[in-house]
């Protein structure tokens, strides 16, 4: 009997449930679905697949500025068709990168700046890290209830229209006699209360009609033929951690100064990390799932460090989406090649290491008979290269990296700005060089 | 004294560094020389990072005591006895770019190694920098950028160094996630380093007559 890995991608490589615009269209999904399910499980595929991060790129290349992107959900959905039908790579995203700003700004948002607000029209969003939470706050009461930590501490503090919220009473305590009941519900009944959750419709709405484009967008580009980039996301325990509550200067400090909560915390993300991203991918279908590591690159931390905090959470989450079926899909910002032997110890053809910056050879060899590589053109060159450093850069790549299966092709980041004619050639070369028979 | 102040804070003891700070000053020490001793004992934490034997997570806990240590002995330091400086180094995100966890680290391994830091944070215009070249007389500039969208930032900035005729008299280097030398080309900057020692011993090579 197949794995159930197997089983997950033979069925998205099937292609059932998709309404094609043609026969073309459909042999043409089968074939590049199929291309990444080989990379992923190790085989050799007809050739090394191209899958371009598109971060900002699209809306750049198409004559818009990031502001107009992430302000303008129809918009941004044209410039992103533009580019699948220029581009051609064998999965994409859509215009999922072009977050709906709205959103955020209806809720007060503090921990993203948007483009042609604080910083310049043309420049992605940029994410604004903080302590937004000490860590006497945040360790006892997460582990005790994280719900309730999430709606009456987190959301209040990064959320300006949602502050109103820290006056609510816990949901754990609302029922029971109605004495109590009936008390806690006066909360809702506080002018500025009822704003925080006026806001909170309002987030819906916007986020509603954000999804709404997104889900239409994604049965246009497998019915014209393009795998889905991916299925959901998750993330490692320690980057939950430290991205959205402790700071990366938190997070570290609190290796020294409470290693036993951090840990503990970090057993608890589990579980909500790995249902985070299957909730999602069960929905969409898509075997991917993707994780964007944040805080375990060399340096980040000694490497027992690593072995105790980061890999291990990070590891069970991984385990818990391989287990069903699902291929986690791990983009390692930042340098990696320290990291290499504690990473290639997860079960073999079930995942995909996408590297920023790494030693490939070496990455090949302690890995290519594990998982699937991704990357191998770094962003600089995709921005002021020439077309033949970006040929000698893949050549490379593809000697080394794509031997015998094993690779895609990717910029090691989901890249904005960026030459046109450097994405064409990442795209046409490897479709050229990179065929295997 | 029976415990060291500077093995202390090498082995990051936080509250043993506290406590024999405190105890050192009641006993009526002369303040500036636990200063020197946390300013010797952060130069073998940094010998200990260009080593691959401390990482980042060690400088920043490093840096949170020493934060602490200087927060007790501040009230008690007379103005005097500024430590010799080896340099100006004048350090930034470029504009438009937020991101300064990196830039921090750097400006802070510049201050402890002993050099004169500017640090004018993050976003910072071209015209800032050259103003703050010009006027504290800077040897080295640090641009510090996150985004593939400053790649042209970076390179804005050193020309707006050029064109106020400062580019003789300052050696640029940048940093940041997803710069390299690469970059630096483009950009038209002296020099690329990967983290905050690299930094400082480029900057010492530079100017500080390593």
């Amino acid at each position: 009997m197949a794995d159930k890995t197997t089983e997950n991608l033979e069925r998205w490589c099937s292609g059932e449930g998709i309404d094609f615009i043609n026969g073309e269209a459909e042999a043409a999904y089968k074939r590049r679905a199929r291309r990444i399910a080989d990379v992923i499980q190790l085989k050799i595929p007809d050739r090394v697949p191209i899958v371009p991060s598109f971060g900002m790129f699209p809306y750049l290349d198409n004559g818009l500025t990031c502001e107009e992107a992430v302000f303008d959900y129809e918009k941004a959905h044209q410039a992103a068709m533009k580019t699948l039908e220029e581009f051609e790579p064998d999965m994409f995203l859509g215009s999922g990168y072009a977050f709906p700003a709205p959103l955020f700004e209806a809720l007060g948002y503090k921990q993203i700046r948007w483009p042609g607000q604080e910083i310049p029209a043309h420049y992605v969003y940029q994410f604004v890290e903080d302590e937004y939470v000490k860590a006497e706050e945040f360790y006892d009461h997460y582990l005790g209830d994280p719900s309730d930590f999430m709606l009456r501490v987190y959301l209040p503090r990064v959320c300006s229209q949602l502050t109103p919220l820290e006056r609510i009473r816990p949901f754990a305590e609302s029922f029971g006699y109605y004495l109590t009941m009936c008390g806690s519900y006066a909360y809702f009944g506080i002018p500025e209360v009822q704003e925080a959750l006026k806001a909170l419709m309002k987030a819906g709405e916007e986020s509603l009609k954000w999804v709404s484009i997104l889900g239409k967008q994604a049965e246009e580009i497998v019915s014209r033929g393009f795998p889905l980039f991916e299925g959901g996301e998750s993330a490692a325990p320690y980057d939950l951690v430290g991205d959205w509550f402790r700071g990366t200067a938190g997070v570290m400090t609190d290796m020294y100064r409470c290693p036993d909560k951090l840990l503990a915390v970090m057993e608890k993300l589990v579980p909500i990390s790995i249902k985070m991203g299957l909730d999602l991918a069960k929905d969409t279908g898509h075997p991917i799932i993707g994780f964007m590591l944040h805080k375990g690159a060399d340096g980040f931390m000694s490497p027992e460090q690593f072995n105790t905090f980061y890999w291990p959470p990070l590891k069970k989450v991984m385990m818990g989406l391989i287990e069903e079926g699902f291929v986690p899909l791990l983009l390692c910002e930042g340098e990696y090649t320290s990291r290499l032997e504690t990473i290639a110890d997860i079960p073999k053809g079930k995942c995909i290491y996408w590297f920023e910056k790494v030693d490939w050879a070496r990455a090949k060899e302690i890995l290519g008979e594990t998982v699937c590589i991704r990357g191998g053109v770094p962003a600089s060159i995709l921005f002021s290269g020439t077309v033949q450093q970006m040929k000698d850069c893949l050549k490379e790549v593809i000697d080394v990296v794509g031997k015998g299966g094993g690779l895609i092709v990717d910029c090691g980041l989901w890249f904005d700005e960026a030459k046109h004619e450097n994405v064409k050639t990442m795209v046409e070369f490897t479709k050229e060089y990179g065929v295997y028979r | 004294m029976t415990e060291n102040l500077i093995t202390l804070l090498v082995e990051l003891k936080e509250q043993d560094c506290l406590r024999v700070t405190g105890e050192r000053l009641e006993a009526g020490e002369d303040p500036h020389k636990i200063v020197e001793d946390a300013r010797e004992a952060m130069k073998i934490v940094g010998q200990r990072f260009a080593d691959n034997v401390y990482f980042i997570p060690d400088l920043v806990y490093s840096g949170k005591i020493l934060e602490q240590i200087s927060e007790i002995v501040k009230p008690k330091l007379s103005q005097k006895s500024q430590p010799k400086r080896l340099g100006k180094f004048v350090i930034g995100s470029v504009a438009g770019d937020l991101h300064d966890i990196g830039k921090n680290l750097v400006s802070f391994m510049l201050d402890v190694s002993g050099f004169e830091v500017f640090d004018l944070g993050v976003d910072v215009p071209a015209q800032a920098f050259v103003d703050k070249i010009k006027e504290v007389e800077a040897e080295v500039l640090g641009l510090s950028g996150f985004l593939t969208s400053v790649y042209q930032a970076m390179k804005d900035t050193v020309e707006a160094v050029k064109t106020a005729g400062l580019r003789d008299q300052v050696k640029i280097m940048i940093g940041g996630g997803v710069m390299d030398d690469e970059v630096k080309k483009f950009s038209g900057a002296d020099a690329y380093r990967p983290d905050a020692m690299a930094a400082v011993t480029l900057a010492k090579e530079w100017i500080g007559g390593a």
